[in-house]
C-alpha cells in the first residue's frame, strides 16, 4: 500500500539502520512517490535551460518568477490534476485549480490569471462537462480571471483525461517570498483549513496507471472549499507583509509529510512538529492519517519566535484556523511528536532527495510512428462538393478540437478583478494589464500531443514555438516559460523515449528563443489497460507587452488592409486536424521546424508590431492557412477575398510550424516588406480584407456561416447533457 | 464625500470597485469589514460582487446576517446616503428584505460570463441619469444566480413606480421576469443591479457605460441633500 519499491525499502533500511516505523513509511510513500520526487525525470529535467536575466526564481520553489519591468515580477507555475478528475472530474478539477493557486501565493504573489489545458476522449461528455463545471465552481469563486488555455478531444484522452492549470501572480520584486524554514526556535505554523481524511495516498495514488482498482480510488480525491482559498489568500497576502515571515509553502501533494520537510531542506535545518497542535476536522484521526491527508486549503508558515500571535489574529480575523504546529530544530530531521512521544525522525537529506533514482533506460519504439501523408496535391473542387474548400472549412471548424469553446469560457469569470483587456475566445493569448502601468502582461498556454505521438522531438520543438508565436501574435515578448509534461508509464522504455525526445525537442527550442524553463512539473501514468494518452507537453508562457495600447489584434481589423503569409510558404502536414477529419488519419510525417527562421520571425513580427504596423496577427496553427483566415474574419466579421497561389489540400489545410497571418493598412506593404525581408523571413500576398464573406477562386462562404460552424461545434458533445 | 465598499469574507469585486471610486474619480473610499456597524459616515455604501461566505446555501442567504448588513437597516431609513448593490451585493440586499424580490439560479443552472446589452427604462434616478431614456448601454455580468423573479404584485409595484431602471436587451442572459437587471427601492436610494459597472469604467473594456453609473451616483450626491433623493 505504501507504493515504495523493493530497492527503495533497501535504501531505507540501510541509511536509517532500522526498521521504519509505519508514520516514518508513510512519509517515505509520499516523499518518494514520483509525484513528489521526480524520480524517473530528474536526470531528464535537467536537460532543460533555466537561466536567464530576467529570472528572479528558477525550479525548485513552488512556482517560477520573472521581472517584467519596473519592479514587477510575475510568479507563474502549470500542474496537473489528471488523476483525481479522471475518478472525480468536478472535485478533482476544483482541487487542481485549488493546489496551483497556493503555489503562486507561496512566492508572496496576489493570483491575477488562471488558465487550463484540458484533454478528453472524443465521446467524453461527463468527464468533460464535470471538468469545466469544477474549475468554474472554484475559479468563479476565488475571484481570479480565468483568461486561457485550449481543448482537444482525441480518442486517446479517453481512459486519461488531462486537467493542466496555470496560474500567474503578480509581485513586487521585494516582496517575493519561498518556501523556507530558518533560523532555529522559528515556529512552524499551520493555516488555513482543519485537516480532515480525504486525499489520504493522493500522491501515490498520483503514481501509478489508472486501472482497474485505482479507477475505484474516489476517496483519495479531496475536496475544495473556494470560499476557505479566497480568504486563505487574503489572508495571506496580508501576513506576507509581516517581516517576520520567514518562509511558507503550501500543502498540496502528500501535505504535511512532505511541506515541512522541504521547507527545512531548503533551509538547511530541520523540523518538529506535534501532531496533537493540528486543528482536525474529524475526531480519533491517527498520526499516520493527520501527517498524510492532503485535506484543501491549508498552508504552512515558518515565523519569527514570539511573533505568532500577530499572524494568527490574521487569519482567525479571516474565520480561518492557525495553530503552531511545531518548530525549527538545528539538528537535520524531520521529527514527529505525538503526545511528547517521538513516532517519526527521519534525516531531512535521506527523506528530500534521498529517493534512488529510477535507471531505467529510453528505448525508441520498434514501430516507426511516422508515415507518409495520405495527401497528394490534387486540385480542391472536383468530385463532390464535400471536398470543395468552402464545405473543408466548415466541417473543420466545426470539430469540437477546432471549433469555439464560449460554451466554456462563458462558465468561467473572466473578467474578475478589471484587468483582462484580451480575454479568452477571440486571440492567440490574453492580455492583462497592470494597474498603474503602461505595459501588460500576456499569457498562453497549450501543446499538441498528436504532433508528439508522431515525432516527440518535432513535437517538443512545436510546443514552445507554439507558445511563442501565441504571445508574439498579440504583440508580446516571450519572457519564460512554464511546462507539465503529461505521458504514460514511465517504466515503459518506450514512454521514456518519448519523454526525452520530447525534452530535448523543447530544450533546443527555448535555446534558440533564450528562453527559461522557471517551473514545471510531470505527470506520468497517463494509461489504463486499454490505451495510453499521447506524449503532452503543455507549454504555459507569459510575455511582456511593453505598451498595452500597441496591443495586437487578431481579427480583421479594417476594410481594405492588406493580408500577407509571413514565414514558411510551403510544408508537410502530417499530424493535421484535416488528415484526422477527412482522412481519420492521426500520423503522417510533420514538417521539421527551422529554428533560425523561427527566431527570425518572431524579430520580424515583434518589430512589426513595437512600430504599429500591424492591423491584426494571427498565428497558424490547427487546421493551417484557411482556419486562421476564417478565424481571423469570426473575430471581427469581416470578409476577406484572398488570391492563393495554389489551391491544394496541403497549402490551406496542412499544418506546419513558422507562420503568421498578418494584415497592414494600404500604404504600409512596403514597410511590411523591408522588415520580412530584412529579417530574411519569406512572405506571401493573400488578399485584401472586405465584404461579409471569404471569397477564392470563384467560391464563397458567407462570415456568417463560417461563424455559425464555428460556434456550433461543441454541440455534438454538450447536447448530451442531461 | 465618502464611500464605504463592504468587503465580506468571499468578497472579490471589492479591490475592483475600490480602485474605480478611489483611484479613478479620485472619492475618498474605504474597504469596510463586514463586522463594522457605524457606517453613518459614509455618503455612499457599495456592496461588491463575489461570492460573501461562498454562497453556501444561497447567494446572500448568510451575508444577509453581517452585522454590516443589519446596519444598513438604519441608514436606508434614515436616508443616510445612497447604497448600491452590485451582483452578490444585489442577492445581499435581496436576501436582507432591503430591495423587493430575489435572484435565482439562471434558467441555464450555469455561470453566465460575458457582455450584455441593456435598456435605460427610468433615466431619473441617481443611478442612471446620466443616460437617455431607452439607451442601450453595454455591461459585464458574471454570475450564476441572477435571474430575478417577484410575486406579481411585486413586479407591478415596481412598475408602476418606475423601480425597473435596467433590463436586458435582445437576450435575456438568465431568464430574468422581464429581464429586469436593475432596480431601485421605494426611497429610490437602495439601488441592486448585476451588471458589473466597475468592469467597464475603462476605455480599455469598452464603452466605458460602468463609469456613467459611479458618475451619476457622486454628482447625485454632490448635488443634492441625502433626504431629496426622491426623484421619481
Amino acid at each position: 500500500m505504501h507504493g515504495l519499491s523493493e530497492k527503495e525499502y533497501e535504501t531505507i533500511l540501510k541509511r536509517l539502520g532500522r526498521q521504519p516505523t509505519e508514520v516514518e513509511l508513510g512519509l517515505f510513500a509520499l516523499n518518494w512517490s514520483e509525484h513528489c520526487s521526480y524520480k524517473s525525470s530528474k536526470r531528464f529535467l535537467k536537460l532543460l535551460p533555466t537561466a536567464g536575466k530576467r529570472v528572479l526564481q528558477g525550479p525548485g520553489e513552488n512556482a517560477g518568477v520573472v521581472e517584467v519591468a519596473n519592479d514587477w515580477c510575475v510568479a507563474f507555475k502549470v500542474e496537473s490534476h489528471n488523476h483525481p478528475s479522471a475518478v472525480e472530474p468536478f472535485h478533482g478539477a476544483a482541487t487542481g485549480v485549488g493546489g496551483i493557486i497556493r503555489d503562486i501565493l507561496s512566492m508572496g504573489a496576489r493570483p491575477i490569471a488562471l488558465l487550463d489545458s484540458l484533454r478528453f476522449g472524443e465521446q467524453s461528455r461527463q468527464l468533460f462537462t464535470g471538468v469545466v463545471a469544477g474549475i468554474a465552481h472554484y475559479g468563479n469563486c476565488v475571484g481570479i480571471p480565468t483568461v486561457g488555455g485550449d481543448i482537444y478531444f482525441e480518442e486517446a484522452y479517453t481512459d486519461n483525461c488531462l486537467v493542466n492549470v496555470m496560474c500567474v501572480g503578480l509581485l513586487k520584486r521585494s516582496e517575493l517570498k519561498r518556501a523556507i524554514a530558518q533560523g532555529v526556535g522559528n515556529r512552524i505554523l499551520l493555516v488555513g483549513a482543519r485537516t480532515g481524511r480525504d486525499g489520504i495516498h493522493g500522491a501515490t495514488f498520483a503514481s501509478e496507471d489508472l486501472i482497474g482498482e485505482t479507477a475505484k480510488k474516489r476517496p483519495n480525491v479531496q475536496v475544495g472549499d473556494p470560499f476557505t482559498a479566497k480568504s486563505l489568500i487574503e489572508a495571506t497576502l496580508e501576513v506576507c507583509q509581516f517581516p517576520e515571515l520567514i518562509g511558507l509553502q503550501d500543502l498540496g501533494a502528500g501535505g504535511l509529510s512532505t511541506a515541512p520537510a522541504e521547507m527545512a531542506a531548503r533551509g538547511g535545518v530541520g523540523i518538529a512538529i506535534d501532531i496533537e497542535e493540528i486543528p482536525l476536522r474529524e475526531e480519533s484521526m491517527t498520526p499516520y492519517e493527520i501527517l498524510l491527508s492532503e485535506s484543501q486549503e491549508r498552508m504552512v508558515l515558518c515565523v519569527k519566535s514570539g511573533s505568532e500571535q500577530k499572524f494568527i489574529r490574521v487569519y482567525r480575523k479571516w474565520g480561518l484556523e492557525a495553530a503552531v504546529i511545531g518548530e525549527v530544530i538545528a539538528e537535520r530531521v524531520y521529527r514527529v511528536r505525538h503526545e511528547g512521544r517521538t513516532i517519526a525522525e527521519v534525516p531531512i537529506e535521506l527523506l528530500v532527495g534521498g529517493v534512488p533514482e529510477v535507471d531505467s533506460f529510453p528505448s525508441p519504439p520498434s514501430l516507426a510512428l511516422s508515415r507518409p501523408n495520405p495527401l497528394a496535391p490534387f486540385p480542391l473542387g472536383e468530385g463532390s462538393g464535400e471536398r470543395s474548400w468552402p464545405a473543408s472549412l466548415k466541417k473543420l471548424l466545426q470539430t469540437p478540437t477546432i471549433g469555439s469553446k464560449r460554451w466554456v469560457w462563458e462558465q468561467y469569470d473572466h473578467t474578475v478583478q478589471t484587468n483582462t483587456v484580451i480575454g479568452p475566445g477571440s486571440h492567440d493569448a490574453a492580455v492583462l494589464r497592470v494597474k498603474g502601468e503602461r505595459f501588460g502582461i500576456a499569457v498562453t498556454m497549450g501543446g499538441n500531443g498528436r504532433y508528439c505521438q508522431i515525432d516527440p522531438y518535432e513535437g517538443g520543438i512545436r510546443a514552445v514555438c507554439e507558445g511563442v508565436h501565441n504571445l508574439v501574435s498579440v504583440g508580446a515578448e516571450p519572457l519564460g516559460i512554464t511546462d507539465c509534461l503529461n505521458f504514460a508509464n514511465p517504466t515503459d522504455p518506450e514512454v521514456l523515449w518519448a519523454f526525452e525526445q520530447t525534452i530535448k525537442g523543447m530544450a533546443e527550442a527555448a535555446r534558440a528563443f533564450e528562453l527559461p524553463f522557471v517551473s514545471g512539473n510531470v505527470s506520468f501514468y497517463n494509461q489504463s489497460e486499454q490505451r495510453k494518452i499521447y506524449p503532452t507537453p503543455m507549454v504555459g508562457m507569459v510575455g511582456f507587452v511593453r505598451d498595452i495600447e500597441k496591443r495586437v489584434p487578431m481579427g480583421f481589423a479594417r476594410e481594405g488592409d492588406r493580408i500577407y503569409l509571413v514565414g514558411k510558404l510551403e510544408g508537410k502536414s502530417g499530424g493535421s486536424e484535416y488528415l484526422k477529419v477527412f482522412y481519420n488519419f492521426g500520423g503522417g510525417e510533420l514538417e521539421p521546424t527551422d529554428l533560425a527562421v523561427e527566431r527570425a520571425l518572431l524579430q520580424a513580427m515583434l518589430a512589426l508590431a513595437e512600430r504599429g504596423l500591424l492591423r491584426s496577427a494571427h498565428d497558424v496553427s490547427e487546421g493551417g492557412l484557411l482556419v486562421a483566415l476564417a478565424e481571423k474574419s469570426i473575430a471581427s466579421g469581416l470578409g476577406a477575398q484572398l488570391e492563393l497561389w495554389d489551391l491544394s489540400e496541403e497549402t490551406l489545410f496542412g499544418e506546419w510550424p513558422s507562420r503568421f497571418v498578418v494584415t497592414v493598412a494600404p500604404g504600409n506593404e512596403d514597410a511590411l516588406k523591408e522588415f520580412v525581408e530584412g529579417a530574411g523571413v519569406p512572405y506571401r500576398w493573400l488578399g485584401v480584407v472586405g465584404g461579409d464573406s471569404l471569397e477564392m477562386s470563384g467560391e464563397k462562404i458567407a462570415v456568417q456561416e463560417l461563424v455559425r460552424a464555428y460556434e456550433s461545434a461543441l454541440r455534438g458533445i454538450i447536447a448530451r447533457e442531461p | 464625500m465618502r464611500a464605504a465598499v463592504v468587503v465580506f469574507p468571499g468578497s472579490n469585486c471589492d479591490h475592483d470597485t475600490y480602485y474605480v471610486l478611489n483611484d479613478l474619480l479620485g472619492i475618498e473610499t474605504d474597504l469596510v469589514w463586514y463586522r463594522q456597524t457605524d457606517v453613518d459616515r459614509y455618503d455612499l455604501i457599495v456592496l461588491p460582487g463575489g461570492f460573501a461566505y461562498g454562497d453556501y446555501l444561497r447567494a446572500g442567504a448568510i451575508a444577509r446576517f453581517a452585522p454590516v448588513v443589519q446596519a444598513l437597516g438604519e441608514y436606508i431609513a434614515k436616508q443616510r446616503g445612497i447604497v448600491l448593490g452590485i451582483c452578490n451585493g444585489f442577492q445581499i440586499l435581496t436576501e436582507a428584505g432591503l430591495l423587493p424580490g430575489a435572484l435565482t439560479k439562471n434558467i441555464s443552472q450555469r455561470f453566465i460570463c460575458k457582455t450584455v446589452q441593456l435598456r435605460v427604462e427610468n433615466n431619473a434616478t441617481p443611478l442612471t441619469h446620466l443616460f437617455e431614456y431607452g439607451q442601450i448601454i453595454n455591461l459585464p455580468i458574471a454570475h450564476g444566480e441572477g435571474r430575478y423573479i417577484a410575486p406579481a404584485e411585486t413586479l407591478e409595484r415596481l412598475k408602476r413606480n418606475r423601480q425597473i431602471l435596467l433590463t436586458y436587451h435582445g437576450e435575456n442572459p438568465n431568464g430574468s421576469v422581464d429581464a429586469i437587471a436593475a432596480i431601485m427601492d421605494e426611497t429610490g436610494t437602495v439601488f441592486g443591479m448585476m451588471p458589473h459597472p466597475e468592469r467597464n469604467s475603462e476605455r480599455l473594456f469598452g464603452s466605458g457605460d460602468g463609469l456613467k453609473i459611479f458618475q451619476a451616483l457622486i454628482r447625485e450626491l454632490a448635488s443634492s441633500e441625502p433626504s431629496n433623493l426622491r426623484t421619481f
